[in-house]
């Protein structure tokens, strides 16, 4: 009989431990909706010349795409990394310039360099809408036949290249092989 | 009063839609159906907010792709499907009613329920005791008692 009375406060325990677990979740993190999906079709200027960029940009390689713009300062905090790989051409860098002008863009990659292979001009949103990004830095990779496999929300520390980014890049690259070697 | 009443006013007044300002569709018909859309849009900066109300600027940009998808033709249905193929359900304000939101929506009531039921259960168990009637043996003790009392 005693126990029995005991159950209510079993089952409000029990619901605590499950709302507390859920407290301990970053709603602000979404789950990318676009993992395994064809990086979305876009016509962009390039930052620097007149030229329009297509999503066939990505192709025959592993792209990390970066989405930035001069108005971050998360950005900044991350760009040394990026400039690294840069030089190291450890992986092709295409840059989104996000809800900029193309002045500011220009003079933040003059003043913090410019290590990507190419950037792309996103002044309206268009395309950061289209890949799902709530804010920058964001960054995407995208196989050679130009899908979207990861996206990584936040600073691009040594670890998070080292520990989760640089093993896609080189599963990526071993996959690519492979598939171009098929009879 | 009058103060109280405009102080009143001023409190209601603070919600405005923010793409009062800035974005506005075609036709005012139009305007208003992506207002519709619009506040069922969770802003994704500014997480308890809809992208009506949000000031963020990620939040007007999704207003004019609103608009800019109405004025193409596309139903309320396609815009919000949109959003949610990029965003995800959370993008909705009004989480959907699907396998993995069925503990959301209907907890409460099940927990509602349930407690109603431990209650009448409960109830019912004090009833039956208190309805048991004195043996024999326990009143004359009772009356022995009592008049141990009384003396």
């Amino acid at each position: 009989m005693k126990l029995k009375a005991l159950v209510p406060l079993f089952v409000f325990a029990g619901l605590v431990i499950a709302f507390g677990f859920g407290l301990t979740r970053d709603p602000s993190l979404l789950p990318s909706e676009m993992i395994d999906r064809p990086f979305p079709a876009f016509e962009l200027k390039d930052l620097y010349t007149e030229d329009m960029v297509t999503e066939e940009v990505f192709k025959n390689e592993v792209s990390l795409v970066n989405v930035f713009g001069s108005w971050c300062v998360s950005c900044e905090i991350e760009h040394p990394k990026l400039m690294e790989l840069g030089r190291n051409e450890t992986v092709r860098l295409i840059g989104v310039d996000w809800r900029d002008t193309e002045e500011k863009g220009k003079r933040w990659l003059a003043r913090n360099g410019n290590p990507y292979d190419q950037v792309i001009f996103d002044g309206e949103s268009r395309l950061a809408i289209d890949l799902g990004v709530t804010g920058a830095p964001e960054s995407f990779l995208v196989d050679p036949s130009g899908n979207i496999r990861y996206k990584h929300v936040g600073i691009i520390t040594d670890e998070v290249w080292s520990d989760i980014l640089e093993p896609i890049v080189n599963n990526l690259r071993i996959e690519n092989t492979q598939a171009t070697l098929q009879p | 009063m009058r103060v109280f009443i405009l102080i009143f006013a001023l409190v209601f007044a603070a919600p405005l839609s923010a793409s009062a300002q800035d974005v506005v569709a075609g036709s005012d018909a139009q305007e208003l159906r992506a207002r519709d859309v619009g506040r069922k849009l969770r802003c994704v900066v500014c997480q308890n907010q809809s992208i009506e109300e949000s000031d963020a600027q990620l939040a007007r940009d999704m207003r004019v792709v609103v608009r800019e998808r109405m004025a193409d033709g596309q139903s309320d249905a396609e815009i919000i499907d949109y959003m949610r193929e990029r965003y995800g359900d959370y993008v909705l304000l009004k989480p959907p009613v699907q396998t993995n939101t069925y503990a959301l929506w209907f907890l409460p009531l099940v927990l509602v329920l349930g407690m109603l039921f431990w209650l009448v259960r409960f109830n019912r168990r004090r009833v039956a005791v208190e309805t048991r009637q004195l043996s024999d043996a326990e009143r004359v003790q009772l009356n022995k008692m009592l008049e141990d009392d009384s003396t």
